[in-house]
């Protein structure tokens, strides 16, 4: 009956498979997965807090129990977080991070716990939501009973049992009343699809109004996450600023007063010893330019030259020409950022690019520089061996403390076999276009 | 000899001067800033012209890119740059006109004054002049399955004394060989890497440096 489109059923069926049968398959996949998780775990963690809290007079078990009890909540929650960034609900982790020397069992987990707030909004939820999540259930079993009535169930059961009800039909008396429950059953599935995505929903906006952090909440996590980045970042400053103080010292400054030296004394053998002091000059030219040599490598950590020369773009063609295999660059960057961010991402990309070439065993990379949505967007990828991990390495975990400083962020994905493919990000603005013409070849 | 010097520390600039000049050339303007330049050097057509990278007012790279500008206007111009820092980067920009007459030094090159003023002086004639660092960073950044890895380090070296844009005499005096021996080790080399031999010698390190670069065409720098 239906008209079927010349170029093949095969169009269609992927056009149903797309449009109706896996979304609808998703959706009732998640009205099962919250309702079991609501109906099953939401009341038995409610009676586990409320009993451990009304423990706490009774030698103090509560208060060992309580933090356990929370810990459970708290993965249930996060099962729904998890369950609503599925559905397309964004919900942010609330939790104040633990303090140190927190372990189960302790006063202080216990004053964590209990002086966070939103402990008590998530207890607060659990029975709402159990509710509103038990309802989730029907998005499961209306559309399978409607399947039911689709496939011909009733039909098949009416001519082999003797006692069979389907929907209105209680029992199904005669042929018609089972042929009726093909429309039927169609109409239920179609129904139960639509329902049960709006219900789906509305137990995920209903959690919402409990889960995520509330805004004095999101200002607290984002003082202490400020305060953990600043400390490494004035750590990481000192410590580069010791560095180059005894670079200096050892190297440059003790050169230059060696050089200082020779030339004094060359001062003082000229006229008696013409043959020494030619000596001792060349010796002062070599010292001269060992100096010289520390300093621009020096420089070169600081802040390469070719990257005030050039800007980023440059800078990066420049790394990538040192690097012992072939990197492909693509830049599509309209302006150029800030200076200190410019130096964050020229150096989280000199650190990729050398674990490239230490680790990776790759015969190819690639870097691409671009700037979306307000962020600088920096990628080094290779196809050598994978397996990098920035927990192992401490290049990686040092790039990503480094972008931390400017809120960037940095993903690696390296499965073993490869590729590598680092992902980083830094918010910034860009500058108007730059007017100096770029490198002119390729 | 004609020069036309850029500079913006008065220090260096004046003791450019005076070298050159104590070697007979004759400086006939010596400009510190980066505008200036191409005036210049199109006004007095020098013989050779001595550029440092970083000028004013923006101290980014406008001695660099005065000196392809300039090489624009007037093809083969010789001109001598000079930085605190080298960059193979730059190296391939100065080259890539393929006509000669182009040196890259650091600055540090300059304290070895006989030396320098060689370095000038074949800039000047047309030569290719390359900082010794540039061209190792060249040979650095090379590695894998590479026709280069087949020579031996005496051959490197020779190699490398090549790119810098040495004379094969001036080879053989810094290796204490004949120059004969060089002539072998250089047939050696320009077979191994497939290279067609030249007998100019500017056309030899223009073509080494390329290749170098990976920019010949005939190897490409990525491993097949």
């Amino acid at each position: 009956m239906r008209p079927v489109p010349q170029n093949g059923p095969v169009d269609g069926v992927r056009g149903l498979l797309r449009t109706w049968i896996r979304p609808g398959a998703v959706t009732a996949a998640q009205g099962l997965l919250t309702a079991l998780l609501s109906l099953g775990t939401h009341v038995a963690l409610f009676v586990l807090s409320l009993v451990s809290l009304l423990l706490i007079p009774v030698f103090g078990v509560g208060f060992a129990l309580f933090p356990v009890a929370t810990a459970l909540v708290r993965l249930c929650a996060g099962l729904h977080r998890r369950l609503a960034r599925w559905g397309g609900v964004e919900m942010a982790t609330p939790y104040l991070p633990a303090p140190a020397g927190a372990q189960f069992g302790t006063w202080r987990r216990f004053r964590w716990v209990v002086s966070d707030p939103a402990t008590w909004r998530d207890l607060s939820w659990l029975l709402p939501g159990a509710v509103t999540g038990a309802v989730c259930l029907a998005a499961f079993v209306l559309p399978l009973y409607g399947l039911e009535g689709v496939l011909g169930v009733p039909l098949v059961l009416h001519l082999t049992v003797d006692f069979y009800g389907y929907g209105p039909f209680w029992p199904v008396d005669n042929l018609l009343e089972a042929l009726l429950c093909f429309p039927l059953g169609a109409l239920i599935l179609v129904g139960g699809l639509a329902a049960g995505r709006w219900l789906v929903w509305l137990h995920l906006a209903f959690a919402r109004f409990f889960l995520p952090p509330t805004r004095t909440a999101e200002l607290a996590l984002r003082v202490h996450q400020l305060t953990v980045t600043r400390a490494d970042t004035v750590d990481a400053q000192a410590a580069e600023l010791r560095r180059i103080e005894r670079d200096l010292h050892d190297g440059a400054q003790a050169r230059i007063v060696a050089l200082s030296m020779s030339i004094g004394l060359a001062e003082q053998l000229v006229g008696d010893d013409p043959e020494a002091v030619r000596r001792l000059l060349a010796e002062a030219r070599e010292t001269s330019g060992q100096a010289l040599a520390e300093l621009r490598g020096l420089v070169r950590g600081i802040h390469p030259p070719v990257l005030a020369e050039r800007g980023l773009a440059g800078a990066v063609r420049a790394l990538a020409l040192a690097v012992p295999l072939p990197v492909a660059v693509t830049v599509d960057l309209p302006g150029r950022p800030a200076a200190p961010v410019e130096s964050a991402a020229y150096f989280a990309v000199a650190e990729g690019l050398a674990n490239v070439s230490k680790h990776s065993g790759a015969s190819r990379a690639w870097v691409e520089l671009g700037h979306t949505d307000g962020r600088l967007t920096m990628v080094v990828g290779d196809d050598g061996r994978g397996g990098a991990d920035p927990a192992a390495g401490s290049g990686l975990a040092g790039m990503g403390r480094r972008l931390a400083a400017f809120d960037g962020t940095m993903v690696v994905t390296s499965p073993a076999g490869g590729p590598t493919v680092i992902s980083m990000e830094l918010p910034c603005e860009l500058s108007s276009p730059r007017i100096s013409p770029s490198s002119g070849t390729g | 000899m004609r020069v036309v010097i850029a500079e913006d520390l008065a220090l260096l600039r004046d003791g450019l001067i005076r070298i050159l000049e104590a070697f007979g050339c004759q400086v006939v303007a010596a400009v510190d800033n980066g505008p200036s330049v191409l005036p210049a050097l199109v006004e007095h057509r020098p013989d050779v012209a001595v550029l440092d990278v970083r000028l004013p007012p923006t101290f980014t790279d406008e001695g660099l890119q005065a000196a392809i500008r300039a090489r624009a206007e007037i093809p083969g111009l010789p001109i001598l740059v000079l930085s605190q820092h080298v960059e193979q980067l730059y190296a391939r920009e100065l080259l890539s006109d393929r006509l000669g007459g182009v040196g890259y030094l650091l600055k540090d090159r300059v304290s070895h004054v006989d030396q320098f003023v060689d370095a000038v002086r074949r800039v000047a004639a047309g030569g290719t002049v390359m900082d010794p660092e540039v061209v190792a960073q060249l040979l650095a950044s090379r590695s894998g399955a590479d026709p280069l890895d087949e020579l031996t380090p005496r051959e490197r070296e020779v190699l490398g004394l090549m790119a810098e844009g040495r004379s094969n005499a001036a080879v053989a005096a810094r290796l204490f060989v004949t120059e004969k021996a060089v002539n072998k080790h250089i047939n050696n080399i320009f077979s191994k890497l497939r290279m067609p031999p030249s007998g100019d010698d500017n056309r030899r390190v223009l073509a080494v440096l390329a290749y170098l670069h990976g920019e010949d065409g005939r190897r490409p720098r990525t491993p097949a």
